[in-house]
């Protein structure tokens, strides 16, 4: 009946945000497209900050439907390896300080992408967040809704495939 | 057909993202654009490699494609993304220009359908390539 003491509340968050931080500091088209990430225990929700610089049509205005697609794959590509890295993150196997560093693991690589636009993207911030259909020893299967308004009116959808790195070193 | 290729070019170029990404316009008429996009480290997506962001690849593609669409002969104007799906084959060599291909091979009243292809100085193997559907518009 006895179990260890539960971890301070801010060791904890301490520990994730800095994981969490590592792993989109190292990316710097992340920060080309500013894109920022919120974290609710495990749950990821991207923004896409807007700037002028996103737009694709001047006359309407709305956001160019490429950083459209970036943002979604980013969404993608951040939850997925997220989700992968999460064990290793609570249990200490991988040291955030570590990780802030440079010593990032390596990411999963993007096989393919499809992007559903449902609607023009506002000028304005939108949102996004990542389901992760399949998560698979060798590939993955990841599913991207985002808005901006209302979060049932998606703006776009999209899926992509990753390969998972291997961590036997065979890549 | 001079003045239409004429106007999308100085659509493509006003396009603020395209400036923000580097892209150049190399060639556009009848139906197909190629795009470049000159290696530049804010793209990166894999720091432990120098690769280029899949996205950026995306948001050259994207741009190209809706080039290739707005410089069709039967083309009325502008056009937007209805469906774009990318595949990665393998990674840009970190250095080098990525270049795109793109080509609108139908168009209907409503809808163009298009397909892209991205290559860095190694051309016979191909980056990635693309396919989609755009709308038809018939102003910009």
């Amino acid at each position: 009946m006895s179990r260890p003491r539960p971890e301070h509340v801010q060791v904890v968050k301490q520990r994730r945000d800095a994981a969490l931080n590592a792993l989109l500091d190292s990316v710097p088209y992340i920060q080309f497209l500013n894109v920022t990430f919120d974290r609710r225990g495990d749950e990821l929700t991207a923004q896409l900050n807007f700037n002028e610089k996103h737009i694709g049509n001047p006359f309407l205005p709305a956001i160019h439907g490429g950083v459209t697609a970036a943002f979604l794959e980013i969404t993608a590509m951040i939850s997925l390896n997220w989700s992968h890295l999460w064990e290793r993150i609570e249990s200490g196997a991988l040291d955030p300080e570590d990780m802030a560093k440079g010593h990032v693991p390596r990411q999963p690589k993007i096989i393919d992408f499809t992007v559903d636009y449902l609607r023009s993207g506002l000028p304005r911030d939108a949102y996004a967040r990542a389901t992760i259909s399949r998560a698979g020893r060798r590939y993955a299967s990841v599913h991207v809704e985002a808005w901006q308004d209302h979060k049932d009116k998606l703006f776009a959808q999209g899926t992509g495939h990753f390969l998972m790195p291997q961590d036997d070193g065979k890549s | 057909m001079a003045d239409k290729t004429q106007l999308a070019r100085q659509f493509i170029q006003a396009i603020p993202h395209a400036k923000e990404l580097g892209l150049v316009l190399e060639d556009i008429g009848d139906g197909v654009a190629r795009i470049s996009m000159p290696y530049d480290t804010k793209l990166v997506g894999d720091p432990q490699s120098g690769v280029v962001a899949g996205g950026a690849v995306s948001a050259m593609m994207d741009t190209c494609c809706g080039a290739a669409v707005m410089c069709h002969p039967d083309a009325p104007g502008g056009t937007a993304t209805i469906d774009l799906r990318i595949d990665y084959m393998r990674a840009a060599t970190p250095g080098q220009t990525i270049t795109t291909r793109a080509t609108c091979h139908h168009i209907t009243r409503n809808v163009a359908f298009v397909r892209a292809v991205a290559v860095d100085d190694d051309t016979d193997r191909p980056v990635a390539t693309a396919s989609g559907a755009f709308t038809v518009e018939n102003g910009f």
